[in-house]
């Protein structure tokens, strides 16, 4: 009787988080014009948290039918600093971009789905998302472990998803043919992270620390492996879930007194990690992946992270000339500044809104599967965005990526504006391996 | 003073017999504490000593001791966690015997009391110019008016129409108002600026005491560290154990509790309005949690909506170590519980040279060993006393 109740909370809790998750979702509507492969679920009605961002110019009598492109980030929750900075990037991108497919005679809408940064929550999207044959293209994730559980559903039906976040090798490793990416990759941010600490910050001992996920234990372990390499002594590897109280992590790193430590994770974690360290105590350098290339980093953990190191595949938008549009479009839109990743969002959605209408015109101008859309991002050779010039090699790796070392600002203020003061150390073009 | 001042018209107590009803199980709390931390440091020292020489890089004995005392630290703050939270389910349990599943998210409700009071204080200005222990007074308070009303309201509201229904009825509704709470606070965390992780911002609390400095080797030493929060955690904590106690051994109103926990029926013949108590059991159990929210938001300076789930959980398995329903049992489960969980956090990537991590497998270990404790005393580690219960 007593050991009953546990089981039944996290029965129910589990059925009832699924069914929250399916409600806060705006269900795609089925389109009666284009009956397509899979059966399409007819939903009553559309809680849609955006309005649709581009508005059809052409009469409905011209009209070839809708075309969507859905964005998957997490919306809600901890991480959704970043997420909504997708989204709001594709939306801008689809409201710049969208017009040449317009002019075809296609409406457009943007159809954004909330991951919640749970790769279970990405995979019941990823369905509903996959039974909507208005969706040709998917610019998302921000989590490489929810990009992971959700694309072998984006595979089976051929759908291609662009992501501006993910950096797990897995990604393009896994024999996806849909999956690119217009980032860099893991292993090369481990090593070029484990380069910097060596050579610019002249560490000698670490103790590493990662949120257990494939993106921040993946990257853990790439610093990892280099560091074992190339002779920093590796005090210790931890992995946790915990987010609030870290004090018997902390305390084998005091006996460690390590030179620096690597927290291989997001910023919702990193912060109190980080700010806790420091109260404890602690030292250490801090270093990280581009998980923390947050503002609000910098909001949780004040003044314990001044001065601090991250790499980043990313970086903030006032590091990219082309983007300084994108950026004061971005604070007029949503009143506040484009956090990182919301440029490359909008540089995923060119990629998408292109490969759509390259295959749009091969296909006599009419409305072209998805198999057609992944053909044509596939050959679609350089694409030139506002935060970089991407070209995808075989695997769906863009051919260079640019990798940046950062410090974080020291300067007071609001956290959304230093963090844009954030100074590149070092910049590196590096080719896919 | 003021507790001999407070005689009972029926009975009259002895300043004596006030003292030993609330430091009698207090005495048994700290029994259990001191032993726990000493046969815990004894087995890993023991474990520690077999192996030597499974490492060369370290010594494995000196690498114990000297994060030892600091470890047993750690471990005293997150046990007196666990005892705040676990005293509201075993009260309620005492009384109701039923399993207050929303009271996690009643502790997190507590946090975000705080994290807003915070919140206010700083945008008028007033934070930084307030003298820390009257801060902590207050955002105690706030904590504690917030999360017991809430918890009477959700009594009166979800689960007294349930009284008479079958056990799991109120359990179930227990848990919907759990998820409930979940999402509706990060609604309004969302909604109203504080955001979906909210900064629990606090006056400057000064560096951490150190305490020694525990020599390595000849140039370098480890601070033995006690963070002021930390101490504020414990030194509340007790405070809240002992008025705990007195309010339950010593007054009028807890024998009224105690008559209702052992038989309803009976205390409503003697006068005693059974709803009346039963809402009081909720006020008192909610404040204690809404009190540790708000300690534990001072702590780790950031919470959102889900912090209160996992030590929730945790809370409740310390109610049943100590033996649900006896309030010194919920002490010592708690601290127990958090002894282990630091123990482990803390040595198991040392013993195992790294291959197991401590923090991840720390809930695996501690909780092999709580379920052998209960293999060989199913009824807890005090028992479930009858005569004691609540």
């Amino acid at each position: 009787m007593k050991k009953q109740p546990i089981f039944f909370r996290f029965a129910v809790g589990a059925a009832l988080a699924a069914v929250l998750a399916a409600c806060a979702q705006p269900t795609p509507t089925s389109a009666p014009q284009q009956p397509a492969e899979p059966t399409p679920t007819t939903a009553p009605a559309e809680p849609t948290p955006t309005a649709a961002p581009a508005e059809p110019t052409q009469t409905p009598a011209a009209s070839k039918g809708k075309i969507k492109i859905a964005t998957q980030s997490p919306l809600s929750g901890g991480q959704a600093a970043l997420g909504v900075g997708i989204r709001n990037g594709a939306e801008l991108g689809l409201i710049d971009m969208g017009k040449a497919l317009e002019e075809m005679g296609f409406e457009v809408e943007l159809a954004p789905f909330d991951d919640q940064a749970k790769p279970e929550v990405g995979a019941a999207n990823a369905k509903n998302i996959a039974s909507d044959p208005d969706i040709l293209c998917v610019v998302g994730h921000l989590n490489s472990g929810v990009a992971l559980a959700s694309l072998p559903t984006y595979r089976d039906v051929s759908l291609a998803m662009v992501s501006p976040a993910n950096t797990n090798p897995k990604i393009t490793e896994s024999g996806y043919p849909n999956a690119f990416r217009v980032v860099g990759r893991d292993d090369v941010q481990g090593a070029v992270g484990e380069e910097f600490a060596r050579t610019e910050m002249g560490i000698k001992s670490v103790y590493i620390i990662h949120d257990k996920t494939d993106y921040g234990q993946g990257v853990a372990e790439f610093f990892r492996q280099q560091a074992e390499k190339n002779g920093i002594k590796v005090l210790g590897f931890e992995g946790t879930e915990e987010k609030a109280n870290f004090e018997s992590i902390l305390t084998p790193i005091l006996a460690a007194n390590p030179d620096l430590i690597y927290f291989g994770g997001i910023y919702d974690q990193a912060a109190p990690f980080f700010k806790q360290a420091r109260e404890r105590g602690i030292t250490a350098k801090f270093l990280g992946p581009d998980g923390l290339d947050s503002p609000e980093l910098l909001k949780l953990a004040g003044d314990a992270v001044k001065g601090m190191y991250y790499t980043s595949v990313a970086a903030p938008v006032s590091q990219f000339p082309d983007a300084a549009k994108f950026a004061e479009d971005y604070k007029a839109k949503f009143n506040e500044d484009a956090p990182p990743f919301s440029a490359q969002a909008y540089d995923a959605m060119g990629v998408c809104i292109r490969a759509i209408k390259t295959a749009a015109d091969k296909n006599g101008g009419n409305k072209p599967t998805r198999e057609q859309v992944v053909q044509a991002i596939r050959e679609g050779g350089e694409y030139k965005g506002i935060a970089g010039t991407y070209k995808f090699n075989a695997k769906g790796d863009p051919e260079k990526a640019v990798y940046f070392v950062l410090q974080v600002s020291e300067e007071d203020g609001d956290p959304a504006e230093v963090w844009n003061k954030n100074k590149v150390v070092k910049k590196l073009e590096i080719p896919a391996p | 003073m003021a507790v001999a001042a407070l005689p009972t018209p029926t009975v009259r107590r002895t300043l004596r017999m006030t003292l030993a009803s609330v430091f009698g199980p207090l005495g048994q709390v700290f029994v259990f504490v001191v032993g726990s931390a000493i046969v815990l440091s004894i087995g890993t020292l023991l474990i520690a000593f077999l192996l030597r020489g499974t490492r060369a890089d370290v010594d494995l004995v000196q690498a114990t001791l000297v994060i030892l005392p600091q470890v047993i630290i750690d471990g005293l703050v997150r046990g007196f966690l666990f005892a705040t939270i676990a005293l509201g389910y075993t009260m309620v349990y005492g009384v109701l015997e039923f399993i207050n599943f929303a009271h996690g998210e009643i502790f997190m409700v507590g946090a975000f009391a705080g994290a807003a009071l915070g919140s206010i204080l700083v945008s008028s200005g007033v934070l930084n110019a307030l003298p820390v222990p009257l801060y902590v007074v207050v955002a105690v308070l706030v904590g504690m008016v917030v999360s017991g009303l809430l918890a009477v309201s959700i009594e009166r509201v979800a689960y007294r129409p349930l009284r008479g229904a079958p056990r799991l009825v109120p359990l179930i509704s227990a848990i919907g108002v759990s998820l409930l709470l979940q999402d509706g606070v990060r609604l309004i965390a969302n909604l109203s600026g504080l955001g979906f992780n909210a900064r629990f911002q606090t006056p400057n609390f000064g560096p951490p005491l150190r305490l020694a400095e525990i020599p390595v080797s000849e140039d370098r030493a480890i601070p033995l560290i006690l963070d002021v929060r930390a101490l504020t955690f414990i030194v509340a904590a007790i405070l809240m154990l002992v008025a705990l106690n007195y309010l339950v051994n010593a007054t009028k109103l807890g024998t009224a509790i105690r008559a209702v926990a052992q038989d309803r029926p009976t205390a409503s013949l003697m006068g005693i309005n059974v709803n009346q108590i039963i809402a009081l059991t909720f006020l008192i159990g909610g404040a204690l949690g809404g009190a540790a929210g708000v300690l534990f938001g001072i702590r780790v300076g950031t919470v959102n909506p889900y912090v209160g789930f996992l030590p929730g959980l945790k809370a409740f398995t310390a109610a049943v170590l100590g033996g649900i329903g006896n309030i010194p049992g919920a002490m010592v489960g708690g601290i127990v519980l958090g002894f282990l969980e630091a123990f482990v956090a803390s040595y198991l990537s040392l013993m195992t040279a790294g291959a197991f991590s401590g923090a991840s497998y720390a809930d695996i270990v501690a909780f092999s060993i709580l379920i052998l404790i209960l293999i060989f005393r199913p009824s807890g580690l005090l028992g479930e006393a009858v005569s004691q219960k609540v």
